[in-house]
This record gives structure tokens, sequence and C-alpha cells, in this order.
């Protein structure tokens, strides 16, 4: 579904990338954890064109972002994403922020879009949020509404990038829920995250990155209980 | 003639002065005909200043180096020079060189002109202002520049930009004032023409201060109410 290879990208002098190589298979759930600074979350706005890479390619469901006659804005219909900071729209109810999409860009009545927009409220719980604007909501329930925002769009595959690290830690939980939900109904997913209880529980495998690259991945099991390389065992002997 | 009489008596006696009185009071429908024309003289030059100054803003922010260097230039030319002189050069200078042209559209012109490269720069810093991360969320859903401009900056933006538009619309109206100098009728010419004929220059003045007043404390009064409203978050 994804495929990164031998990917560079830099800030001015920072180098942030070094070579990474990166696969996601349909269906599959990937975490990805690692200290901050370690380019997990510019690999991730990398697989959606957020940042342009310096240096090789990214396919997405076949598909070559990194080549410059791809349509962007077609396969980012087909990524979702979702922000540490939420990024809902503020002029636009909770309802809207779903169906903005939807009917702008692929033309659903509005009726249909409404529909479609009440049944991912439903399936993240804030149907009697429908009308609400943002400023109302609290952390847990607009990073809901993103995340239903971004299925209305009906994507292959979810990003998240950090979905849970600006929440209070009670709000943690039910966002974490719905993600987890998403998962079993068999969502592709790459996560960003530091919730090591959920990359352990929920991820497929975990790809651990520092400085720019990928330094060991594999099954929850393989990295939590069995971390190989030090820089891993480092980490986590800090988080966990 | 001793200094008291010039400075002293003299601005004492134009106070009191009955006459001054009267000459106000029987110019003064004269004088509100004048604000009509400076009222409808802003309201144009102002939505010409709006339409060309969304461009202008929007030119800034481009990556089209030609469309930035055009706003940019024209941006720096209308602010950086006075207005009266803008008025002077496009009324005898340019405008007569395109049509045949009067007071009253040379007078809308300029004014629009110079109000598009202020109302420009609020534009531009007005989109700079919505968070990054809103066009980062409208891409990622799959909008195109355009689209993301139109339904998630813009509307944002306008928002940012209603109190700085505000101070423009009461500077605009007040610099119309300007205009009087090419003898469009409005309110400083006609305060200029009683005032030739009867010299009394206190309550001519100070009348046509108040109705400036009136007019620019009204149009801030509303702004404050619009402001109030949309603040909804």
């Amino acid at each position: 579904m994804i495929k990164v290879i031998d990917l560079y990208k830099s800030f001015e002098q920072l180098h942030v990338l070094k070579g990474v190589n990166f696969q996601v298979a349909p269906r599959e759930v990937v975490c990805v954890i690692g200290p901050s600074g370690s380019g997990k979350s510019t690999l991730l706005r990398c697989i959606n064109k957020l940042e342009e890479a310096n240096s090789g390619h990214i396919y997405i469901d076949g598909k070559e972002l990194t080549n410059p006659k791809t349509d962007i804005n077609l396969i980012r219909q087909q990524v979702g994403m979702v922000f540490q900071l939420f990024n809902l729209f503020p002029h636009k109810s909770t309802l809207e922020n779903i169906t903005l999409a939807p009917i702008k860009i692929k033309e659903l009545s509005k009726a249909s879009a409404d529909k479609l927009a009440l049944e991912l409220l439903g399936k993240v719980g804030l149907t009697d949020k429908a009308h609400v604007y943002p400023n109302k909501l609290s952390g847990g329930q607009k990073q809901r509404v993103a995340i239903a925002r971004a299925l209305a769009m009906q994507p292959k595959v979810m990003l998240f990038d950090e979905p849970t690290s600006s929440l209070d830690p009670e709000m943690v939980g039910e966002v974490l829920a719905v993600m987890k939900d998403l998962a079993i109904e068999g969502m592709t997913m790459v996560v960003v995250t530091h919730e090591m209880g959920f990359a352990r529980e929920v991820g497929h495998r975990v790809v651990f990155m520092d400085d720019g690259v990928i330094v060991e991945e594999g099954t929850p099991q393989e990295i939590f209980d069995n971390p190989k390389n030090p820089r891993t065992k480092a980490f986590l002997s800090k988080v966990l | 003639m001793p200094l008291v009489e010039i400075f002293g008596l003299g601005i004492f006696d134009s106070i009191t002065s009955q006459r001054g009185y009267a000459v106000v009071i029987e110019s003064f429908p004269y004088f509100l005909g004048g604000a009509g024309y400076t009222i409808a003289l802003t309201f144009l030059s102002l939505s010409m200043g709006m339409v060309l100054g969304l461009f202008l803003g929007l030119g800034k922010l481009s990556a089209n180096r030609i469309l930035y260097f055009l706003s940019t230039a024209f941006i720096d030319f209308f602010r950086g020079t006075p207005l009266f002189v803008q008025i002077f050069l496009l009324y005898f200078g340019v405008l007569p060189l395109f049509y045949d042209n009067d007071p009253i559209s040379s007078a809308i012109i300029a004014l629009g002109l110079n109000s598009a490269a202020y109302i420009g720069e609020i534009v531009r810093a007005g989109i700079q202002a919505v968070d990054p991360g809103q066009q980062e969320a409208a891409r990622s859903l799959g909008m195109n520049q355009r689209q993301a401009m139109t339904y998630v900056i813009l509307p944002q933006a306008f928002k940012i930009v209603i109190p700085p538009m505000i101070n423009e619309f009461i500077a605009l109206l007040k610099d119309s004032s300007l205009v009087s100098a090419i003898t469009v009728p409005e309110l400083m010419h006609r305060g200029d023409l009683v005032f030739a004929n009867t010299y009394q220059a206190t309550w001519i003045f100070a009348s046509i201060a108040v109705i400036y007043f009136v007019i620019t404390k009204t149009i801030s009064t509303i702004g404050d109410k619009v402001e109030r409203r949309l603040a909804t978050d």
C-alpha cells in the first residue's frame, strides 16, 4: 500500500531523514516510535507530501507520489491525515467540518454528505455534537471529529501524527479506542505515537526510528520484549 | 496690529460671531449634500480598493514571481508616495491619456488605487495570520490550493481583517477630503467654498469636522457590532 524507498529530507542544514526505507501492507497497522526529532513526523508528512522529499521515492497504492506529474490532490483524497493539533476548521460546525471536502471535492450532494457525516459521527460517538462548533468541544472530541473528517473521504490509508500528544490524559483513551476500532475494521494505518501501550496492543508492526533512520522494526513483541539494537533498548528503558 | 488682536481676541471674536453661526445654519444643507458626496466617494473607492486589494494580497503571497513583483511594486508606490500627489498625478497627468476625465471619477480611481495598496497589505497579513495547520488540513483532504483558499483560509482571514478594514474605511473617508483640491463637490470642498465667501473659518471648519466625526463614529460603531457578532471563537 505504501512503499518508501531511500527517502532523504533536510531542512536547510538539518538532515531529518537519512535514507528511510519503509513499507506498509494493506490492512496493516504500523506504529512508528522514537525520540523527538528522530524524523518520524517528517516521514509521515512526506507520505502525503505536506513535506517535499529531497530524494527518494514514495509510492501509494502503486502511484508514485514523488513523480512531479502525479496529481497530488487525487492521492491525498485516498490518504487521510490526523494531526497532533486537530486542525479542525473553526468557522464550520462539526458536521460541516466533515462534509466540506466530500461536497467540494467529490461533489457529493449535501443530503448524502450529511448522511455520511452522521454515520461517521456515530462511529466516533459524537452524534449529539453535529451542530456544535469546534470551540465548544473538548480536545478528545475534537480529535475524534478530525478522524471522522478524514474518514469522510473514504481513504485507503490513515496517517496519524501523534494524535494524542496534545490531549489531557483522561481524553487519550477515547481517541485510542476509536483508532483501535478502525484497526479492527481493517483500515491501513500508520501511527506516529508515544503511546507504547497502543503500539503493543493494536500495532501489527512497530518501527523504531532514531536520528533520521529506521533503527529496528518488528512485531510489538520483538520490539518491546526483546529489542536487539542498543538504541532501541535505551529508548524503551526511558519510556516504559 | 497687536498680537492679542490676531491670536487672542481674533479667535474670541470669531467664536462668538453671530455672523458665523448664521453662515453655518444657512450652509448646513449644502454641507450635508457634500457629506453625501463624501460617503458615496468613500464607498465606491473602498469597493474598488477591496476587490483590487484582495488580488494584491494574494499576489504578494503568490509563488508566481511576476504576480509577486507586480503586487509589490503597486503597493510600494501607492503606500510610499503621498495620496495628495497621487490625486494630482492621476487627475492632471495619467487619466487624461485614457479618457476625458472628470474630477469625480478621477477621485474615485485615485482613492480606490491608494486604498487597494493598504487593503492588499491587510489581506496578506490576514491570510498569514490563519494557522498554517488549516492549510495543511485542507490540503491533506485533497483540496487543491484554490479550494483550500476559498473554503478554509479566506473565510477565517475575513474575520481577522475586519478591525484593520474598519480602520482603513475611516482613514479613507477622512483622506477623501484631499480631493477637494480637484474640485470634487464633497464636504471639505464645500466648506472651502463657503469659507472663501464668508471668512468664517472657525464656525465653518468646526462644523465640517463635526460632520466628519459623526460619520466616522457611526462607521466604527457599526464595525464593533459586526466584529462582536462574528466572534464565534
